[in-house]
């Protein structure tokens, strides 16, 4: 196929139009208007002039450059590239739903009243938390919520010295992110060898300033912290509150819910566990759940059940705040509701089943990749590149070549626990013969390493473009169509 | 096992004697017995496509389709039938974030264009690839303003912005140590004298105002900018990009960073989400934008390409001493304005302004005919929204509209002292001269 590269901006032709707006007898012509003309833009924004099938070809030539779930695997780690579900996707367009103004009275929205409150249900059942928001708009958005929960409760109390927050070395780097955004100072515990929690370490870091700490488990090496009820005993008595990043959920499922685990409060990334496609980056919704006694902290506006069976938005004075103008991404909210309904009680298949494919693949290629840390793992695990060493081939090239074979790329240089980190994870959604050709496919790559480093070096050959010069793009940044002319 | 889960009993044995265990079970042996799951989730029984169907149609006819005569942040405007088409497109929907640029020159090419667009419509230098939504990305613009000020963390908010957006930014800068104050309004217009008194004391970072402001007012902003910028302040302005079609822009104000929501350009009402913000600002700011930003660059063939650039500021790589800790954008709804813009071009977004403007006008002037409202602020400039006096009780009467399939407007006394005889309406191009004569006809007629 042709490579297309033309700009929206560079198909435009004076006078063409791609949209039809009724004849008003309302309209008014600017020059008409009463608002006085210093407040009115001097020259028109330049917009593309295009006809409504130049735009529908342009865009489609466009999305050809793009590699989705639906184009082949993607078992790139910690972000859970399970298949988006069609049906998902037909329900959240309802023009039932989409239609409703945010503020339209209670009477008038109780159906979607009721998707929210029984999806906040649905997500306590599944992880052991006793309610749920789900205003935050992402994974990043909810930990900042989750944070504020943490200080409000500990300042509800009068507990004002807690403004320390403990994570460990090798966590996301939107936890550091959150915390100092929430105004914590962040302190560090260490990994051990196998990369969990060293309770050691932490003992020593509690104290009466520790507002909490955060983890992920599995962990990002995928590894279960075994340790967690003895961590969840030490932190909550020295009066600190664990944070769940439910970056890493999917395994859970069927398996141990975070609440039992002795976590007070989560974040969910429905965009991961529940199936709602990651759009190139967003939309994404991270609901935050809490503990029985952190509820009276989760940000406003709440949906309750009235005694008369009605759906109620309701605000409270002891809530950390407000994080969002309405609802949040209320339309993914659906999407994840139309993922817990299709699977029902079934969703217990999904964490054993993204367990067992993340463990086939380790197995399969620890011959000829380095396995760092020896040991079963749940959703996901990391490589330190590959196993021989001397040909020089990084994790970097790897992943370049990967793309050569329709792969995506699984997640690389992180975690930073390792130099040549490769992290998998393949979901439940694939089936054993797509992890077989992926599988031929790793060997077959790590064979070219030996063979023929300087062809895996300089890989991608076959994508769209080739690897970009990205030094020269931070140097002399042209970040809109005006800086190329 | 089922639709989304392809293994059969053979593959999982296959694959259990390759990791060398003899059940899953096994792989799970790691859990402490105290935590794992013990027991069947509460949960209904699988249901089939038919009858999640049938189970989200009983719902929507729980919810009441209205005519939307109100905005408050969020507004009904027309949404052309390509750009679900094209949004459906799995290679957008089902992609990550474009880590490997070779493989995902759509979405970066498509947040080039959606960059161009946001900088032409607010006259900016540069914007980055998305924000959440209209609010986050002000709160984003007032962590930058303090970002930029180092020492001073005061921020000031004029009072006639949406106070839904000054309670989000009280949360925030609750948590992060950021002192705002309230600039007091006079008129239904910020007060300008009194802005100038509060920065006088020389520790402000920031001032954000709104264009239109809460009441749907378009100020004029003559001076404010020389105001702050002798302070040593960045100001802030948040919004409607629909509307800067006709008004004015930011940067013709004098404004450092631009702001705002992008629902209202087309992006479907939707209960609320999702929408998509935006965030911009003038060159000397763009080491302090959050999140990420495309840039246009070539590959070893020399091939025009584009990559996610100026990486250093982001959260992964900044962690602790991050400024803000975004991390993915809204892509795919920066992806629906992007065409929506494509769609429209330069013709078709002033005609809908200029429709919403005769909608509006005409609603406002049949309303104050009745006798029974009065302008809440007389002479006041406006485009689609517009704050009116009544004589009505007006919970009564919006609910009394409602029962007839009205949205009629939004309670300004649920927001503001003082305003409890207040409605604040607005019209866009979608609503006919039949529906505005049809509302008006039923509060004529109104018994309450």
């Amino acid at each position: 196929m042709k490579y297309y590269d033309k700009l929206i901006f560079e198909i435009s032709r004076p006078g063409r139009v791609g949209y039809s707006l009724p004849k008003s007898e309302l309209t008014i012509d600017n020059s008409q208007f009463t608002i006085p003309a210093n407040l009115l833009r001097e020259t028109p924004a330049e917009l593309p002039e295009v006809s409504e099938l130049d735009v529908v070809r342009h865009y489609t030539n466009v999305s050809n450059k793009n590699f989705g779930v639906e184009t082949g695997f993607y078992p790139l780690g910690s972000c859970t590239m399970k298949y988006n579900p069609k049906i998902n996707e037909e329900i959240a367009h309802h023009p039932a739903f989409s239609g409703l103004h945010p503020l339209q009275n209670e009477e008038s929205v109780q159906g979607a009243l009721a998707i929210y409150y029984h999806t906040a249900r649905a997500l306590s059942e599944l992880t052991g938390l006793a309610d749920f928001t789900l205003t935050p708009f992402a994974g990043a958005h909810g930990e900042l919520t989750g944070l504020m929960v943490m200080r409000q409760y500990h300042l509800l109390r009068g507990d004002t010295k807690r403004t320390r927050v403990i994570v460990p070395d090798s966590a996301h780097g939107t936890n550091p992110a959150s915390a100092a955004v929430c105004g914590l100072e962040i302190v560090e515990v260490k990994s051990t060898a196998n990369g969990t929690v060293d309770t050691n370490d932490l003992k020593g870091l509690l104290d009466d300033t520790i507002a909490g700490i955060m983890m992920t488990n599995p962990n990002t090496l995928g590894i279960y912290e075994t340790q967690v009820v003895e961590i969840a005993r030490l932190v909550h008595e020295a009066g600190g509150l664990l944070y769940y990043d439910g970056a890493n959920l999917n395994p859970m499922l069927g398996a141990s819910r975070p609440g039992d685990m002795g976590f007070d409060i989560m974040h969910i990334n429905l965009h991961k566990t529940f199936s709602t496609p990651h759009g190139g980056g967003g939309p994404g919704s991270g609901p935050v759940g809490v503990a029985a006694h952190l509820v009276d902290c989760l940000p406003n506006p709440r949906v309750v059940l009235d005694e008369n069976s009605k759906f109620r938005i309701q605000n409270s004075s002891s809530a950390c705040g407000r994080v969002a103008a309405f609802m949040g991404n209320f339309g993914v909210v659906m999407k994840a509701y139309t993922y817990i309904l299709s699977l029902g009680k079934d969703i217990k298949h999904v964490g054993p089943i993204a367990t067992l494919n993340a463990n086939y693949v380790k197995e399969s290629l620890r011959d000829t990749y380095y396995l760092p840390v020896d040991t079963v793992c749940k959703h996901e695990f990391v490589f330190d590149g590959l196993a021989d060493k001397s040909t020089g081939v990084t994790t970097l090239d790897i992943a370049k070549r990967l793309l050569d074979y329709g792969y995506h790329a699984p997640t690389i240089y992180f975690p930073l626990l390792f130099h040549q980190s490769i992290m998998i994870e393949p979901t439940e959604t694939e089936s054993k013969e797509t992890l077989d050709d992926f599988i031929d496919i790793m060997h077959r790559v790590a064979e070219e390493a030996l063979s023929d480093p300087d062809m895996v070096k300089s890989a991608p050959h076959t994508t769209p473009v080739r690897r970009l010069d990205e030094t020269t793009a931070a140097k002399n940044p042209l970040l809109k169509y005006r800086d190329l002319n | 096992m089922n639709k989304y889960i392809p293994h059969t009993p053979d593959d999982i044995r296959q694959m259990l004697d390759k990791i060398g265990v003899n059940s899953i079970d096994d792989l799970f042996a790691d859990i402490p017995e105290s935590v794992r799951l013990q027991k069947e989730y509460n949960l209904p029984e699988a249901m089939s496509e038919e009858e999640i169907r049938a189970y989200f149609k009983a719902l929507g006819e729980q919810n009441q389709q209205q005519v939307i005569f109100a905005g408050g942040g969020a507004y009904d405007h027309y949404t052309p039938s390509a750009i679900d088409a094209l949004l459906s497109r799995s290679e957008f929907l089902t992609a990550y974030t474009p880590y490997q640029p070779e493989i995902s020159q759509g979405t970066l090419q498509y947040i080039f264009e959606y960059q161009s667009h946001i900088c032409e419509f607010t006259g900016m230098d540069c914007t980055n690839a998305s924000m959440y939504d209209g609010a986050t990305a002000a709160v984003e613009a007032i962590f930058m303003a303090v970002a930029q000020a180092k020492k001073r963390n005061r921020v000031l908010v004029s009072a006639t912005i949406n106070p839904t957006l000054v309670s989000i930014i009280h949360t925030y800068a609750k948590y992060k140590g950021i002192n705002v104050d309230l600039i007091p309004e006079a008129n239904g217009h910020t007060d300008r004298t009194a802005m100038q008194t509060m920065l006088a004391k020389g520790d402000v970072a920031g001032v954000l105002v709104g264009s239109p402001n809460h009441y749907g007012i378009i100020e004029d902003y003559t001076g404010f900018a020389d105001d702050i910028h002798a302070a040593k302040a960045l100001l802030i302005m948040h919004c409607d990009p629909s509307s800067l079609a006709v008004l004015k822009t930011p940067a013709a104000w004098g404004a450092d960073i631009a702001c705002g929501d992008g629902q209202p350009l087309g992006i479907p009402l939707s209960f609320g989400g999702p929408y998509v913000g935006f965030l911009a600002c003038k060159k000397e700011l763009v080491r302090k934008l959050p999140g990420r930003i495309v840039g246009a660059t070539k590959d070893v063939d020399g091939k025009r390409a584009f990559v996610l650039t100026l990486q250093a500021r982001e959260q992964h790589i900044r962690r602790e001493k991050a400024n803000s800790n975004i991390c993915s954008n809204q892509s795919l709804m920066a992806l629906h304005i992007t065409i929506y813009l494509a769609l429209m071009g330069k013709q078709g977004l002033r005609e809908v302004n200029e429709q919403s403007y005769g909608a509006a006008h005409y609603l406002h002037d049949e309303l104050v005919k009745t006798g029974l409202f009065t302008p809440a602020f007389p002479d006041a400039p406006f485009l689609k929204e517009f704050a009116l006096r009544t004589t009505l009780p007006v919970k009564a009467l919006q609910a009394h509209l409602a029962q007839h399939g009205y949205m009629a407007g939004i309670a300004l006394g649920d927001y503001r002292e003082g305003m409890d005889d207040c409605i604040l309406f607005c019209a866009t191009e979608k609503r006919t001269k039949k529906q505005i004569d049809e509302l008006v006809k039923l509060i004529k007629e109104v018994q309450l």
